[in-house]
């Protein structure tokens, strides 16, 4: 007798598993990668790999001691690696690498309840930590030719020095963190991942809109907004940390909200605060406000609209 | 043009050419007594008793129910208890065929001068609404003649997957969906429109209606771009003509009644033949299955018949489904029968039935994304999380469980694979017991 297999419809699924959208994101950010090793030079490929491995055995120790089954093979760890690494500079030390990513998974992450259940991003959340614990290395970014800490375009932007001419900008000629330098590779990742349908187009274009035409209005000048949108991470947290799906609303309505108020944020700290650059700061306020964008923003049944 | 469904499903129509073959005569039919929605019918026959094709066996129960007639000819072997796939249990009357498959003498065609006389003779052929859930046509032709309605619908947009069973009856037996359509217009003067509605995957379909129908100026024939689930009723009746109807509500709420197009065939067959509704053509297809067909049988006929008809590999087989991939219910028992309104037999190996690795909920909002009806499947999870049943309840209500349609689309988009369709199922059943236990 044929044993039959009996489960709930539907009896089909997607190919389009969570591993592959993670992996898409991955892929994502490979020419942030390698556009950062040659502009920075080869470090930035050990501040990456650090970060990235720290990140996958951190998890996979915390399943052991938790005993919980084991998920670094989604590809979730990683990611957290690959974006903490990315916008870190050049020259951070190996060991804050190293704390960085260990927190982001155990605390951010692990702690939380594992994917899915954490409410704070962990990569930006990591990056705000280091940031404030080890502001004397950490802040600014590595100087291109030399590698020294050198000042961001947007230091320079505050302290009114010289800047790199906006050309070099696109292209990453600049101080900063090793996958936040290069808009052209960001738009890259940002293209292939509309084209994968693992982001909608919308969120980071907000958020940077947001920060561009809120500047254009304070300070009146198109370069200055300009610069504001090139510079610092804005383009990278818009495209990697304020579309990742576990700590944004789930409703697009709740996306656009939430990039719109990562934009305002990200604005009134540089504008105001005493941080030049402010982006993982503002996703990580907007984190915390996720759930309540997502109640404000409940889809409307079909039964209960009114007919057209 | 309105539209709502954005999901393209793989089409898998390898039938979609195929005139249906009849299968040879069982030596059994089962005809379990609840088929559809709405009361079980009640046995008027006895064991021992000798039956014909088309004799009653057994009789509708009220008003929303539907006679059932034996298909074949020979003996009633038994009338007993019979589990249905659904879960419920129910009486099945068991007939043996004596092979010969003798008309029963009292058949003459219905004669037919009214509106009521149109119901009466529908009630009498045990005809149920083919595209789903099985609802009896007859009180849908009541609702189309008793309530306002200016808008008859036919459907033939199947969506599923596979399933080519409406394809045909548009092609094979497109003068009796016309001669269908034509009586509908004869004894339902109210509606200002009877729309067939078609996706755009069935190009001789279309054809051949339009060539038949084209000189009626009551008669459209809408061709539909093919998404899922643009055959579900609600979501049919709203990309035709913008109008929503509310939960809890009824099509005819908002002017439409809509048929199946072959239940629409089977009307001007029943009014020419008075055979009533006992065979039935499915969709055999699926990965197990070798050589797919569109299979005409006694409605009765096991599963097993219907697949060693279609010569299924019996030693790799996982799922056998009664309709689609995406709204089907999984058979446990391959000596279950077909049922009134089972559209399709899917047969499906053992590497395609397993279930497929899970992650938790990475909050994609993809679920909601391709909601047909505009819900978050995640939000039906959280309810079922909370422990008292009232306040279960009331979140469940704000969250429109009873709207969910079962179309499928949210666990199948889902990237971790998270069993929403199911979550859903339980929590409607959920709800509905403790509405029922607070109005008691
Ligand atoms: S099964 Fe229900 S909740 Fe899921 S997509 Fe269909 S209607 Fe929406
Ligand atoms: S589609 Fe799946 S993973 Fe995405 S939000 Fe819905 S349940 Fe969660």
């Amino acid at each position: 007798m044929n044993k039959l297999i009996v489960s709930s419809s539907p009896h089909i699924r997607t190919n389009n598993d969570t591993p592959r959208i993670m992996l898409d994101v991955i892929i994502a950010l490979i020419p942030a990668l390698i556009a950062g090793t040659i502009i920075y030079g080869i470090r930035s490929l050990l501040v990456v790999f650090t970060c990235v491995l720290t990140s996958v055995v951190s998890e996979f120790l915390f399943n052991l001691a938790t005993k919980r089954e084991q998920s670094v093979f989604d590809f979730t760890a990683i990611i957290t690696g690959l974006i903490l690494g990315l916008s870190l500079h050049a020259n951070a030390p190996v060991w804050q690498c190293v704390i960085g990513s260990a927190f982001a998974i155990i605390v951010v992450k692990c702690l939380f309840g594992g994917l899915g259940a954490n409410f704070a991003n962990p990569a930006a959340t990591a990056r705000v930590f280091l940031l404030v614990c080890f502001s004397s290395t950490l802040a600014g970014g590595a100087n291109p030719v030399d590698l020294k800490a050198g000042a961001t375009p947007l230091e320079q932007l505050a302290n009114g020095e010289k800047l790199p001419d906006l050309m070099d900008m696109l292209l990453g000629n600049r101080g900063g963190s090793i996958g936040e330098a290069c808009i052209i590779a960001l738009v890259i990742g940002f293209a292939y991942l509309v084209f994968r349908r693992v982001i909608h187009f919308e969120t980071p274009l907000i958020m940077v809109a947001t920060v561009f035409l809120l500047t254009l209005i304070v300070t009146g000048d198109v370069n200055t907004a300009l610069y504001h949108v090139l510079g610092g991470g804005l383009v990278f947290g818009a495209v990697f940390m304020a579309t990742d799906y576990v700590t944004t609303p789930i409703t697009r309505t709740g996306k656009m909200i939430f990039a719109f108020g990562c934009g305002l944020i990200t604005f009134l700290i540089r504008m105001y605060g005493n941080y030049p650059e402010g982006v993982s700061f503002a996703i990580l306020l907007m984190n915390i406000l996720s759930p309540y964008i997502e109640s404000w923003t409940k889809p409307k049944a079909f039964g209960k609209r009114g007919s057209k | 043009m309105f539209r709502i469904g954005n999901l393209k499903l793989p089409h898998k129509k390898h039938t979609a050419d195929m005139k249906d073959a009849r299968i040879s005569t069982p030596n059994t039919v089962v005809l379990p007594m609840s088929q559809y929605i709405g009361a079980p019918a009640l046995p008027i026959v006895k064991v021992g008793q000798q039956v014909c094709v088309g004799t009653k066996v057994a009789e509708a129960d009220g008003k929303v129910s539907a006679a059932i007639h034996s298909p074949v000819s020979g003996i009633v072997k038994k009338i007993g208890d019979f589990l249905l796939a659904n879960g419920k249990s129910c009486q099945a009357i068991t007939i043996e065929s004596d092979g010969k498959m003798t008309l029963d003498p009292g058949i003459t065609p219905p004669v037919v001068n009214s509106a009521e006389d149109l119901c009466q003779a529908i009630r009498e052929s045990g005809l149920v609404g083919l595209g789903g859930a099985g609802f009896p046509t007859a009180n849908k032709l009541e609702n189309a003649i008793n309530k306002k309605i200016d808008m008859i619908i036919v459907n033939g947009a199947e969506c599923e997957p596979y399933i080519t069973i409406d394809n045909r009856t548009m092609i094979d037996g497109a003068e009796y969906v016309a001669r269908g359509v034509k009586l509908i217009e004869k004894f339902i003067p109210g509606p200002q429109q009877i729309v067939i509605a078609i996706e755009e995957n069935k190009p001789d379909a279309i054809a051949k209606l339009t060539a038949l129908l084209k000189d009626d100026p009551k008669v459209r024939i809408e061709v539909l771009p093919s998404i899922y689930p643009q055959g579900a009723e609600k979501i049919l009746i709203y990309n035709l003509t913008g109008r929503v109807v509310p939960e809890g509500k009824l099509p005819s709420d908002v002017g439409c009644v809509m048929f199946n197009v072959t239940s629409v065939a089977f009307m001007a067959h029943y009014l020419e033949t008075g055979i009533p509704f006992v065979w039935k053509t499915v969709t055999v297809d699926g990965s197990a299955v070798k050589s797919p067909k569109n299979v005409t049988a006694p409605i009765g006929t096991s599963l097993r018949d219907i697949l060693t008809f279609a010569d299924a590999d019996f030693n790799n087989l996982g799922k056998v489904l009664y309709g689609g991939p995406m709204m089907g219910i999984a058979a446990y028992n391959l000596d279950d029968p077909i049922y009134k309104n089972t559209s399709a037999v899917i047969a499906l190996n053992k590497a395609d039935s397993l279930p497929k690795t899970q992650y938790p909920c990475i909050h994609c909002g993809k679920c909601i994304q391709n909601c047909p009806v505009g819900l978050n499947p995640t939000a039906f999870v959280k309810a079922m999380n909370i422990s008292d049943k009232n306040d279960r309840a009331a979140m469940l209500e704000k969250a429109s469980v009873l709207s969910c349609i079962d179309c499928g689309c949210c666990s199948y988009v889902c990237p971790s694979r998270r069993p929403l369709v199911e979550n859903n199922k339980l929590a409607k059943a959920d709800l509905r017991k403790t509405l029922a236990s607070k109005n008691n």
